[in-house]
């Protein structure tokens, strides 16, 4: 099964000490995530206040969108809807005929890979070039992001030096962070003032003003929209919010979710074309609308893209993002991925250890361990689960369901583990205890020690 | 029917239940914001002054070494020392190889250090707030507000159309997450608070 998270993620974890290496740099994220919201006294009525904009936002998403497109229109930026990917790319292909570009830059858009944007434009003869660092990284490396915020974190700095001395032709044997960066700087600058259009996503859109917010740390979606005449924006019909003040809360926390920091560098807000120019935003629903008519999946339309919930993730720490068959990896693409198409992603609500850590970094609060949990319930009445977890699923509900057959069986695995531990490791246990540390058994189970207890107990005391 | 009027078609029969828009909290003001905003600057990977008035901001800009690289770009009212005039440009593209640009920033923010600029008067020239190697934005005290909540209060838009928040120079760490600074933008911010 193609699919199959643990399948893939047995592939990440044989490298040891890169497992170890992914996971502690996930968590350095995380701690500074952690620093970055103590700093804000009211950290948690901004995560409230965040979940209602976006909440009260779905619930008028139509009238918010019309508000937009009618203030974006008043403002010279030209509105366009698209269905689907492939109306989306045929949008974005169309206004670059028009304009004969045969070379454009882009800055980072999600929505874009969603939309296999690139692929569609390359075979009609137009260079993407993508200005994140990250993701030019794994363009260069013909592989998708690994991560939402740091498409390249799954990459040593060794491997980029080799990288760009084989397809920038940079000296052999680069590896300082710094330098490599300026190479970088050098080879895109070069592409940014030959580009004639420029390409970004929306982090968010006003519909009191009319404009959209770009959000980045490298100031590449400024050179891609301020250099050439043409700038196209993609962006999901969730991406609306209701009022320009609304950007102080939601702004308060995107940065400091997504790396720690109090604010990106550069929040660009465009209202206007370049004088001379045309801003063309492109509405994408791509099955939003779906996802918006099923009440216990409506939530997941609320996430920012700060890809918080990936870098507390246990399981995204220590498997990687090639380990999810959804192009957003982690918990948030575990549920996004499955809501689209649960059959093709039937594996991704099982990588994970619901432990909720995901739901409690969450900016905007949304649900994500009890959507996972649903969707496991999905894929289970499905018939989606692999044969061997349903039949385990069987038998342990028979037994939980049966006390002196389940205190049997306890008894029994006890004796096992003390006596002959090696045949937890075969058979149909193998699965569970591959890659753990087997338990020392304890002599007696719980609900024993309980009933000791109690029959030990004065009278009148509880 | 349209692609617009089946998207909306869509939204409108998702039969999302009516939800309240929540107020926003009010912020905790955490100290004097003109001194918790040169902190910011600096934390960002900026350099932050506070200067008396326009004469002392003349002085100190003048003693910035990127200052002495050859070409300069003034907006800010009252600051000499431009060498490239920005209404002579025809192509933003011949701004490539800008040293150094000194713009008036129209909000301090006190929380993250960032400034508000705006391309009001620029015209086809946006690019000066990302082309030139070094940026020098300029606030008034009086400008400095404490977080961003309090900075929309201070913005208007749609006009003018262009505007954005810098938070110190340009910086990546998509290298395994090391900080470096001068991405695709400026390689280093100075920041100047009047007054």
């Amino acid at each position: 099964m193609i699919d199959f998270h643990p399948e893939k993620a047995r592939a990440f974890v044989l490298d040891d000490e890169r497992a170890h290496w992914h996971d502690k740099a996930l968590w350095f994220m995380r701690v500074k995530r952690d620093r970055a919201a103590a700093t804000v006294p009211e950290w948690e009525s901004l995560r409230e206040a965040a979940e209602g904009i976006k909440l009260h936002t779905l619930s008028r998403l139509a009238d918010y969108l019309e508000e937009f497109e009618r203030n974006a229109r008043a403002n010279g930026i030209q509105v366009h809807w698209a269905r689907d990917a492939e109306e989306h790319n045929r949008i974005v292909h169309g206004i670059l005929e028009k304009h004969r570009v045969t070379r454009m830059v882009k800055s980072k858009s999600m929505l874009t890979e969603e939309c296999h944007l690139n692929p569609y434009l390359e075979t009609r003869g137009i260079e993407v070039v993508d200005t994140d660092l990250g993701e030019r990284i794994v363009q260069l490396a013909g592989e998708a992001p690994s991560h939402i915020v740091m498409p390249a974190i799954h990459r040593k700095k060794e491997e980029i030096g080799d990288l760009f001395h084989e397809k920038l032709g940079t000296p052999k044997g680069l590896s300082d962070p710094t330098v490599l960066t300026e190479k970088a700087r050098g080879h895109l600058r070069e592409k940014f003032l030959r580009a004639q259009a420029g390409l970004t996503g929306v982090n968010f859109a006003i519909a009191e003003t009319g404009g959209f917010v770009v959000v980045t740390n490298e100031g590449n979606a400024d050179m891609g929209t301020t250099l050439p005449p043409v700038h196209i924006a993609s962006m999901g019909v969730e991406k609306v919010i209701p009022r320009l003040a609304d950007l102080g809360v939601f702004l308060r926390l995107l940065a400091r979710s997504a790396t720690g920091q109090p604010v990106s560098s550069y929040t660009t807000h465009f209202h206007a074309p370049l004088p001379g120019g045309e801003l063309h935003v492109v509405i994408v629903d791509n099955g939003r609308s779906s996802m918006l008519s099923e009440e216990h999946r409506r939530k997941a339309l609320c996430c920012i893209r700060c890809g918080a919930c990936l870098n507390t993730c246990p399981v995204y720490r220590r498997s990687g993002g090639y380990s999810y068959s959804y192009l957003i990896p982690g918990p948030i693409g575990s549920v996004l991925g499955p809501h689209r198409d649960l059959k093709g992603h039937a594996s991704l609500p099982f990588a994970s250890s619901l432990c909720g850590s995901c739901t409690d970094v969450c900016p905007v609060k949304v649900d994500l361990h009890h959507q996972l949990l649903v969707l496991r319930q999905e894929a289970g009445e499905e018939k989606l689960v692999p044969l061997g977890k349903r039949l385990g699923m069987k038998a342990a509900s028979f037994a939980m369901a049966r006390p002196a057959l389940f205190r049997a069986g306890g008894r029994f695995a006890r004796f096992i583990l003390r006596v002959a531990p090696a045949l937890a490791r075969v058979g149909p246990g193998a699965i569970w205890s591959r890659g753990r540390e087997l338990p020392v058994a304890p002599r007696e189970s719980f609900a024993e020690l309980y009933d000791r207890e109690e029959a030990g107990k004065p009278e009148g005391r509880s | 029917m349209t692609a617009r009027d089946a998207i909306l078609a869509a939204l409108r029969a998702s039969g999302a239940k009516p939800a309240p828009a929540p107020r926003h909290p009010v912020p905790v003001k955490q100290g004097e914001p003109v001194a918790r905003f040169l902190e910011s600057v600096k934390a960002v990977g900026g350099h932050s002054y506070r200067v008396s008035d326009a004469a002392a901001l003349a002085a100190e800009v003048a003693r910035l070494p990127v200052w002495s690289s050859p070409r300069r770009v003034s907006l800010v009212p009252g600051l000499p020392g431009g060498t490239v005039d920005l209404a002579a440009v025809a192509d933003p593209h011949e701004l490539a190889d800008l040293d150094v640009a000194a713009i008036p920033g129209e909000v301090g923010v006190a929380e993250n250090g960032a400034v508000w600029v705006t391309g009001a008067s620029l015209g086809p020239h946006r690019a000066v707030f990302v082309i030139p190697e070094h940026l020098v934005l300029v606030v008034r005290a009086g400008d400095v507000v404490n977080d961003m909540q309090e900075a929309y209060g201070r913005i208007t838009l749609p006009r003018p159309g262009y505007g954005l928040f810098i938070s110190g120079p340009s910086k990546t760490a998509d290298i395994e997450q090391s900080l470096v600074i001068g991405a695709h933008g400026a390689r280093s911010c100075a920041v100047f608070v009047v007054g």
